[in-house]
């Protein structure tokens, strides 16, 4: 196997005495699509916190292309080629639709190629129809869409979605499906999400989060129907 | 050995007058993140409220410690209701709004008793320690101090209004959520932080006399004092106190009094660069 | 539409711009040129703040103190050199030197918008006092006394470049204050529509976003609060050639007004605060007459000016720029449909703690 895209090691984040991620092993492969779920407090989230530089892990590495990232600052991240989108959506409401997806652009293709860019990630986003919106003045789902066209604009080698589904129509959550096994043909992606029903349209590898570690990890098939995910799950939903 | 009780005297003279100028600021800071920036003027109200009604006869120890509290107090109450209120959620307007205040405390006051120096002379008298002489009123200072720390901590800590304070300091939402009125406790803080305020304008209009625009005199201590601290209002007040006071005092001693200010923000702007949540926000999280 | 209101604007101000600038000197007594380069002056200043605050959301409580440093480092130096055209460019660059510092452990320590407020306003609160009790010889610079209190009222007027001793004009001195504040206006106008200025707005609205987008927002605010500071020097640079420098140049007062021009004229505008500088510089003069030679106590500028805040905060948060449009707005929607579409959202000054 050759050097993974991402891979984190003995990854463990401590708020006060509370261990949120403990000891956390995981590797992503070039252009590979894998969901992290787990049900509420997983830790799935800070895990993803602080792949994205927005939390300094208590111990362990990230690394990047062998490259270790962990605690260098969200900005210097983004740089190396990782594209972000959080939970809550983090978009310039005072701007347009197309000034919030331009800014991405801008950062790594000058003038007229930015400008080039932005339409491109709007089209494919399917955005180009609100474009001169400001966006804090759009629904939720839109909003969503906003920040995924900004995320792919710079194409990045790797993508990061925080529950992008939430807060969506069927009719985004069905574009975004689409969208997301069109930008695996080019991009690695990680997904976190604790919607089954997402999951199962968009799903290979699975790697399942249960009290801050990694419970299993596997095909999706197989994950879906493990007894232990079914009890975690469950178990959850019955307390 | 004389200069040096002589100096450890001026360290913890520095530090009580610290933590006089910046409690009150430290109270609301602390239940309500607001930045009252009109804090130095309602030290100088506190000095004006006690320096008159000393002057019409009242006795001086009731003038600094009954009258200043309680009129810049019941001012405070009148301002949340008038101002504060209506910009709740909305920090920086908050700032801006009292900082609208000061100058109109300030122009108020000029008016009402013109662009003077008052003062009264401080009571009990000196104190000699060797070759070296010390007032009496400023080791009565360190004392009150002491004791606001003292009292505050009691309040805070088994009190019924402290519980419900230090609600508000960790979770104003939950505290909401837990049935106090938080619309009532932000008044009463505003009121009480007003208050400690008025008390030390009092207590220090007699060393330092009053002018209207005296307040910019002590604001930037104070502000120091209360952002270097942190969130927690006690011990956050008290540590950036002694830490302060002291640096302050050692450079004055070494070099000049204003060279002392200076080296105090240095002090704090380092401070901040390395805790940007202040002292308490670092260490001692749980402290009041 | 909206571009072609945004030029009508330009050509507006350019038009008035030059109008003063040409028009003023032919009509006016020499003392009112120099009271109306005061006021250009200060709009400097105010555009200072319009820029940082409005469009990068710095909220800088003391520029005061990048006035006041460039004031003093002007008079400084050209006492010393003899000659003033090297010591204009120190009094720039000094102060920014000095924003950049004070930058750093602002913007790299990461605090908040309310800490950077107190933290600005106690710098030039300390500037101020230190700089009160500078009166000796012991705080001589070379030749230049600091002079305490008193400032330094022997400030040398701006030469020639090239010609020492051969002094502007008050006239002169006019011309070139409101030629800097037209051709800073426009600067800052082109600077905001480059992509320097278009992140910056992005940043304002969005910190974490702008950094998940890989900028580094650090060095952004940075870039933004030097190029304040270097505007705020040359508004002291030119205040000391029409009045002198002192202490008072780093006062709350000084801190306070600047905010109050940027409240009153609307915030996130660069027009909004230079009318409201003009407007409360006029206002304020109106006032310390009928004050100090009419008589009237109870007119203290610092009362109505406190008092108008407050109001303003209160009642008025987008400023007068903010009622200029929405009246602008109700206009051209009665003449073309009904009800005019909603407004863009008010403008929220606050952010998280």
């Amino acid at each position: 196997m050759s050097e993974p895209l991402l891979e984190a090691r003995g990854l463990t984040m401590r708020f006060g005495g509370v261990v949120a991620v403990d000891r956390v092993d995981f590797a992503l492969q070039e252009a590979e699509l894998r969901c992290v779920i787990g049900p509420n407090g997983a830790g799935k989230s800070t895990f993803f916190k602080c792949l994205t530089g927005q939390l300094r892990p208590s111990a362990g590495d990230v690394l990047f292309r062998g490259t270790p990232i962990a605690g260098i600052g969200s900005h210097a991240i983004a740089r190396l080629g990782v594209g972000i989108k959080t939970q809550v959506p983090n978009v310039f409401d005072g701007l347009s639709a197309r000034d919030n997806v331009w800014t991405a652009a801008a950062r790594v293709a000058p003038g007229r190629i930015a400008e080039r860019r932005t339409d491109q990630a709007m089209e494919r986003v399917g955005i180009t129809g609100i474009a001169g919106r400001i966006v804090g003045q759009l629904a939720h789902g839109q909003r969503q869409l906003v920040e995924l066209a900004m995320v792919i604009a710079p194409e990045p080698d790797l993508i990061l979605l925080d529950e992008p589904a939430a807060g969506m129509t069927d009719e985004e959550v069905d574009r975004l499906v689409d969208l997301i096994r069109e930008l695996n043909q080019r991009h690695a992606l990680v997904v976190v999400e604790h919607d089954m029903q997402f999951i199962r349209r968009i799903a290979r590898t699975v790697t399942v989060f249960h009290q801050g570690a990694v419970l299993i990890e596997g095909d999706v098939a197989r994950i879906l129907t493990d007894e232990r995910v079914r009890d975690v799950y469950l178990g959850k939903q019955a307390a | 050995m004389d200069y040096a009780i002589i100096l450890l005297l001026q360290i913890g003279s520095a530090i009580a007058s610290l933590v006089l100028l910046s409690i009150g600021l430290a109270v609301i800071f602390g239940m309500m993140r607001v930045i009252n920036l009109a804090h130095g003027e309602f030290l100088m109200l506190g000095g004006y409220a006690a320096i008159t009604a000393y002057n019409k006869g009242v006795n001086l120890w009731i003038a600094m410690l009954v009258v200043a509290p309680l009129t810049v107090g019941l001012f405070g109450a009148l301002v949340e209701r008038l101002v504060i209120r209506h910009l709740y959620g909305r920090l920086i307007d908050t700032m801006l709004a009292t900082w609208g205040l000061s100058l109109a405390m300030i122009g108020f006051v000029t008016v009402v008793f013109g662009n003077t120096v008052s003062g009264i002379s401080a009571p009990l008298g000196s104190l000699s320690i060797g070759g070296y002489r010390t007032g009496r009123y400023e080791i009565f200072l360190i004392g009150v101090a002491a004791l606001l720390l003292v009292a505050g901590w009691l309040v805070l800590r088994y009190t019924r209004l402290g519980l419900i304070a230090r609600g508000t300091m960790q979770n104003s939402a939950m505290a909401a959520a837990l049935g106090t009125n938080p619309s009532a406790v932000y008044a009463v803080t505003f009121a009480v932080g007003a208050a400690l305020t008025g008390l030390a304008g009092g207590l220090l209009a007699p060393l330092s006399g009053v002018v209207p625009t005296i307040g910019a005199a002590y604001i930037a201590k104070a502000f120091i004092t209360v952002i270097s601290g942190g969130a927690a209002i006690l011990s956050g007040t008290a540590i950036a106190s002694a830490l302060l006071g002291a640096i302050n005092t050692i450079t004055t001693f070494a070099f000049t009094s204003v060279l002392g200010e200076v080296a105090l923000l240095v002090a704090a702007v380092v401070l901040l660069r390395l805790l940007p949540q202040g002292i308490t926000g670092r260490f001692f999280r749980r402290a009041l | 539409m909206k571009r072609l209101a945004s030029h009508l604007g330009n050509v507006v101000v350019l038009v008035v711009g030059l109008g003063v600038l040409f028009g003023l000197p032919a009509l006016a007594e020499t003392y009112l040129i120099i009271n109306a380069t005061i006021f250009a002056a200060f709009a400097i200043l105010a555009l200072s703040l319009a820029l940082i605050w409005g469009y990068a959301g710095i909220l800088c409580f003391g520029q005061a103190a990048f006035f006041g440093l460039g004031g003093y480092t002007y008079a400084v130096a050209a006492i010393n050199f003899g000659e003033t055209t090297s010591a204009a460019a120190l009094a720039i660059l000094l102060p920014t030197i000095f924003a950049a510092l004070l930058g750093y452990f602002m913007f790299w320590g990461r605090i908040s918008d309310v800490y950077l407020g107190v933290i600005t306003l106690t710098v030039s609160l300390i500037l101020y006092r230190f700089v009160n009790q500078t009166a000796g010889e012991q705080w001589n610079i070379g030749d230049a006394p600091l002079g305490g209190f008193n400032g330094i009222p022997a400030t040398p007027i701006l030469n020639w470049p090239g010609r020492p001793g051969d002094q502007l004009a008050p006239e002169d001195i006019f011309s070139l204050t409101v030629g800097l504040l037209l051709i800073a206006y426009f600067a800052c106008k082109i600077l905001l529509a480059t992509r320097f200025g278009r992140i910056m707005v992005a940043i304002r609205e969005n910190e974490t976003r702008a950094e998940l987008l890989g900028y580094d927002v650090r060095l952004y605010k940075l870039a933004i609060f030097m190029v304040g500071g270097a505007l705020a020097a040359l508004s002291g640079l030119l205040f000391a050639n029409s009045v002198f420098v002192s202490p008072t140049m780093f006062s709350l007062p000084v801190s306070g007004q600047i905010i109050i021009w940027v409240i009153i004229g609307g915030l996130g505008t660069l027009i909004g605060p230079l009318v409201g500088c003009i407007l409360m510089q006029v206002l304020t003069n109106q006032l310390g007459t009928l004050n100090q030679v009419k008589g009237f106590a109870w007119v203290d500028p610092n009362l109505v000016l406190g008092v108008l805040l407050v109001v303003f905060v209160l009642l008025v948060p987008r400023g007068l720029t903010g009622l200029a449009t929405d009246a602008w707005r109700r206009l051209a929607g009665l003449a073309r449909r009904p009800p005019p579409a909603a407004a863009q959202p008010v403008q929220e000054r606050t952010s998280n703690p």
